[in-house]
């Protein structure tokens, strides 16, 4: 079936682990958005969840660093974080290994990825879908792009697993939504921690909405780093997701800096043609 | 220097539950394993959360090797921050080659005062020993 849904999200662990420390109203705003999304994608009448994320060192690292995996297990458990720590309770998420096979296989044609039969979930993945799919009642597939231990994947090859990522999608009998996680402009983790360029973040967004690919291969990592800190690294799963959406044109729902977060808050999704 | 080596101890402690039990039982056996300078099996064992950040040990690793001693959030920032204060700019790894010269400096690149989180004076005692973590 088409692609029945794509769309972004932010993922910072503090989104749950500290969120009793935000500001009352945009978290408010915030947590609409993200439920907002989740009826969406139900809506969409998905089947099958993929997530492109941009996990921190959980599972993937610089002794074997692929620049892009996909799952392939029958069920993921996370978060690899202390649950107090994060705000999750520990949960075991279905996975769906014969259609990761096949969108693999398909995925494979044109983008060499390394696939898992096991991936504990960290915040990038668990936040979100603690909003998106609360009750874990909808199969994911984990995709991940390599965002944090340089050499990171470069931004055109981000576009080709999207596009990908979309023929695969659209090959299978499923139904599939399709979300990239990431931050915008942000510091997390580092003294810096709580910054954001929203100046950058709010140009960004327009290039994503537009679908521009030029305009969003034209980044190059100094420049991100210098204007929008490492965590700006993980554009990378927004481009893919840009790059899934042939060409449509997209929506921001939901942009707002909320330092304690550490990230300009955001969702956002394309209209699908 | 051994980065990738402090590292891939943090990476594995991380995600174990029992090496994180053997490790605040006994510290000094478990690096064993590990390829570290003396400067860096220090700052481990301290935990000198500044003094890794300055080696260049990734915030996404080592916040929670902070939240395994039992270092709050902000303390943990703070940490970094005296760290870079103490030691000087980040040695080595994404922090050192994409030019991070400081939260200063960095704030003044971007045309802003300081960075967005609030400071708070921090507990200079010694981290709890007690593992917070919870099962996985
Ligand atoms: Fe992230």
């Amino acid at each position: 079936m088409p692609l029945v849904y794509a769309g972004v999200c932010s993922h910072a662990p503090g989104i749950r682990g500290r969120a009793d420390q935000a500001d009352p109203v945009a978290r408010a705003g915030l947590y609409a958005a993200f439920d907002a999304m989740g009826d969406a994608i139900r809506q969409s009448g998905a089947e099958v969840l993929i997530v492109v994320a941009a996990e921190h060192f959980a599972n993937f690292f610089m002794n074997n660093m692929p620049s892009f995996a996909i799952g392939m297990a029958d069920f993921y458990d996370g978060p690899i974080e202390d649950a107090t720590w994060l705000g999750i309770d520990n949960f075991r998420a279905p996975g769906h290994k014969d259609l990761s096979l096949r969108v693999i296989t398909e995925v494979m044609q044109t983008v060499d990825v390394a696939y898992a039969e096991e991936w504990k979930f960290d915040h990038g993945i668990a936040v979100p879908l603690s909003f998106l799919t609360p009750d874990y009642d909808l199969p994911v597939i984990p995709v991940n792009i390599n965002c944090q231990g340089p050499p990171l994947t470069p931004l055109p090859r981000a576009w080709a697993l999207g596009e990908a990522l979309r023929r695969a999608a659209d090959a299978v009998p499923e139904k599939v939504a399709l979300v990239g996680t990431g931050g915008i402009s942000h510091w997390p983790a580092t003294p810096d921690s709580g910054k954001i360029n929203e100046a950058w973040d709010r140009d960004f967004l327009d290039r994503w909405c537009r679908n521009d690919k030029a305009q969003l291969l034209a980044y190059d990592d100094t420049t991100v780093y210098a204007d929008a800190g490492q965590g700006g690294f993980e554009i990378r799963t927004f481009i893919s997701v840009s790059a899934a959406a042939g060409g449509a044109a997209g929506t921001v729902h939901f942009y707002t800096p909320i330092p304690i977060f550490a990230v300009g808050c955001t969702t956002a999704s394309y209209q699908l043609r | 220097m051994s980065l990738y080596y402090v590292q891939k101890f943090l990476y594995e402690l991380n995600r174990d539950e029992d090496l994180q039990t053997r490790y605040l039982a006994e510290r000094l056996s478990v690096l064993d394993a590990y390829d570290l300078t003396a400067e860096e099996t220090d700052a481990l064992v301290e935990p000198d959360i500044g003094k890794l950040f300055h080696l260049g040990v990734n915030g996404q690793i080592l916040m929670h090797f902070a939240a395994l001693h039992g270092i709050e959030w902000q303390d943990y920032l703070q940490r970094m921050r005296d760290g870079i204060a103490t030691h000087g700019p980040v040695r080595e790894g994404v922090y050192a080659v994409t030019g991070y010269e400081g939260t200063t400096a960095h704030a003044a690149q971007l045309g802003q005062t300081s960075g967005a989180e609030p400071t708070r004076d921090r507990d200079d005692g010694d981290a709890p020993l007690q593992p917070r973590r919870g099962v996985r």
